[in-house]
């Protein structure tokens, strides 16, 4: 059991005053970042990302760094329940599927059984995640320390074929979108020759496009003038949630134990299998419906409804850190900014930081278990106060929301011209998401873009150009036929509904 | 009469979805066409030390070129009542009601330094959006830029662009 050797490790690690400060913090800012329209996970964390860079060059540093952001991402994700409930408006695209029966409960006057209900059911999804990944990590770092550039670009391959094969945008679409995140990450100087690719001269295109300041317009810029069209008011239900109500639901919870284990499974699976937590909400609600008792109910204010899409999300969200840490390959955009942050601080993240970088890696882990009892203990004392945030009306939240993208995106190179960048990635984050191309694959791409491109050359160059070294042995042959077989899958299925009519 | 009139033009469609979908789908017809023709520059071969700096993208590129085009065509046949509005006038106007003004704020950055771009986005933003008095939205907009200032600058010393009123307050 070295594993539960290393997870006390990593308590000792977290449990200091400064990380327990930093947690809170985190949650607080995050659950704040989940709630405003605009902000979310992903460019949550890509703007206060700066804010760490002082802080991970002290000794352990890293580990508050990482603590600090990870913590924002589970207020985020804890967050997007609160908008989605009262409002009807979901804060986060994982919250959508809350609203199905979250919103009806509220307005039926059970706003507190819903929130208890989906802030209890995201902790349980948030808590088996973390203990898959606590036992299952170890295990497949060290596999993968054997892998080497051919089996790094299966996986990434991998990858971007579920995005193909499992994303609910068409096909071609999300091919796009996802190519020309490549070509957006190619910009610049070649990581293998130091050739300048595709500057046409241009002294601020010599690094290329960060994919920072492409994730705060993108997601920042592009949602607020997504959430403009609605208008300018939000009505929503109020928010108060008294002890009372809080054990009453909690009593009612056991009840549903099977919904949550399964939707705790959905939610792991898709989200070390890049799908994200979106998919894998909507699809635990349908399996939830599917399976219920009282699945024609569904959509009424069901508090079963709740349950299932809150507790996949956050299984979903919390997962998609294993393949993050223990590969280099995110399952998430925000699991995307926070390997970032790790390339940043001077972290290579993948099967050798489990090695080298114990005190880091056990240090996250724990803090994963702390920061969402922390999450708890917040969303459920304050949800009054982050329920009046929404109430701030737009016309003075929206020029805030503009002014904290804007300076997110200046501190990441301190250039004015980013800032540019963020206003020009805004526009295309509003097209794009209007027209149903996908954001996630092009935000993963211009992440993963040189790593990617090196091993596929550095395979390239072990094979003399030939192929068939995807399929030189049965593990990168069989995540090569994964990822093709995914790939295929539109075309597959749409052949099968023709035949069949 | 004059009401509904009003309500008809605002929820006229400023662009069709067909119209948005080709303009998309060519403008990244045009990202593929860049990205081959400077891959075709560089090289997109195999050379002896092994694949060319443009070998990649160049199927990017090929790639992109050709998803586009199949998304063009995807969205010809939309028509009628399926080609619905993608943005409608008063709609779009919101959009550029947000748009526009960021554009100058962000334009005004490089010049006043982002305190007092900031000040003045919010408040004139404020007053033409959410028509406040004059006393909310300068407590607002003051009380924004300076929180952001012991934010960055004094608690995690982070230094954020200045212009000539930080100069001549001495807080450069």
């Amino acid at each position: 059991m070295d594993e539960i050797q290393s997870l006390m490790h990593g308590f000792g690690v977290a449990l200091t005053p400064t990380n327990l400060m930093l947690m809170f913090t985190g949650v607080i800012l995050g659950v704040i970042i989940g709630v405003l329209p605009g902000l979310g996970g992903a460019n949550g964390v890509a703007i206060l990302l700066p804010l760490t860079f002082s802080m991970a060059q002290s000794p352990g540093g890293q580990t508050s760094a990482i603590i600090l952001l990870s913590c924002i991402y589970w207020g985020a994700l804890f967050g997007g329940a609160i908008t989605s409930i009262l409002f009807n408006i979901p804060g986060e695209p994982w919250s959508v599927a809350t609203t199905f029966d979250g919103h009806p409960l509220a307005q039926q006057g059970r706003a507190g059984a819903a929130l208890t209900a989906a802030f209890t059911s995201s902790f349980v999804g948030a808590f088996i995640a973390v203990i898959v990944v606590t036992f299952l990590s170890p295990i497949v770092a060290s596999f993968a320390l054997e892998f080497g550039p051919p089996e790094f670009f299966a996986v990434y391959l991998l990858t971007f074929c579920a995005f193909i094969g499992m994303s609910k945008e068409p096909p071609f679409k999300t091919l796009a979108a996802m190519m020309t995140g490549f070509a957006l990450a190619a910009v610049g100087t070649d990581p293998v020759t130091g050739t300048l690719r595709m500057t046409f001269g241009s002294v601020h295109l010599l690094n290329g496009f960060d994919f920072l300041i492409a994730v705060i317009g993108l997601f920042g810029i592009g949602e607020i003038l997504l959430t403009l069209e609605e208008g300018l008011a939000f009505k929503g239900a109020s928010a108060r949630i008294k002890l009372g109500v809080v054990l009453e639901t909690w009593k009612e919870l056991p009840r549903y134990w099977l919904t949550s284990l399964r939707s705790s499974v959905v939610g792991c699976f898709m989200g070390i299998v890049p799908g994200g937590a979106t998919p894998a909400s909507f699809m635990s609600y349908g399996v939830a419906r599917r399976f219920s008792k009282n699945g024609d109910k569904f959509g009424t204010g069901q508090v079963e409804g709740v349950v299932a899409p809150e507790t996949a999300a956050h299984a979903a969200g919390t997962s998609a850190l294993l393949p993050m840490l223990t590969l280099g390959v995110p399952g998430s955009p925000t699991a995307a900014v926070l390997l970032g942050g790790l390339l940043i601080w001077g972290l290579q993240p993948g099967p050798l930081l489990f090695v080298e970088q114990k005190d880091f890696v056990w240090g996250l882990i724990a803090s994963m278990y702390l920061g969402n009892i922390a999450g708890l203990i917040v969303v459920l004392t304050c949800v009054p106060l982050f329920a009046a945030i929404l109430r701030i009306p737009f016309s003075v939240i929206a020029p805030v929301i503009v002014v904290i993208c804007a300076i997110g995106a200046y501190t990441v190179h301190n250039s004015i011209f980013d800032v540019w960048m963020m206003v020009a990635f805004g526009v295309l984050g509003y097209l794009f998401k209007k027209l149903h191309y996908p954001l996630a694959p092009m935000v993963l791409a211009i992440v993963l873009g040189d790593r990617a491109e090196g091993s596929f050359r550095q395979a390239m160059l072990m094979s003399q150009g030939d192929m068939s070294i995807f399929f030189a042995n049965g593990l990168v042959g069989g995540i090569t036929t994964l990822a093709l077989a995914l790939l295929l899958w539109p075309l597959a299925s749409w052949i099968w509904r023709s035949v069949r009519g | 009469m004059a009401k509904h009139a009003e309500d008809s033009a605002d929820t006229r469609p400023a662009f069709l979805t067909k119209t948005a979908e080709l303009a998309v789908a060519g403008l990244f017809f045009l990202v593929g066409a860049i990205v081959i023709f400077d891959s075709v520059r560089l090289g997109a071969g195999w050379a002896d030390d092994g694949p060319q700096p443009g070998y990649f993208p160049f199927y990017l590129g090929v790639i992109i070129c050709i998803s586009s085009v199949i998304n063009a065509l995807r969205s010809l046949p939309l028509s009628g009542p399926r080609n619905r509005a993608f943005v409608e006038r008063g709609q779009l106007r919101l959009v550029l009601a947000v748009l526009v003004p960021s554009g100058v704020f962000v334009g005004l950055v490089g010049w006043l330094g982002i305190y007092v771009s900031a000040i003045l986005y919010i408040a004139l933003f404020m007053r033409w959006l959410g028509k406040y008095d004059w006393w909310k939205l300068t407590a607002v907009a003051f009380g924004v830029s300076i929180s952001f200032y012991l934010i960055f600058e004094i608690w995690f010393k982070v230094p954020l662009p200045k212009g000539p009123l930080e100069a001549l307050l001495g807080l450069d």
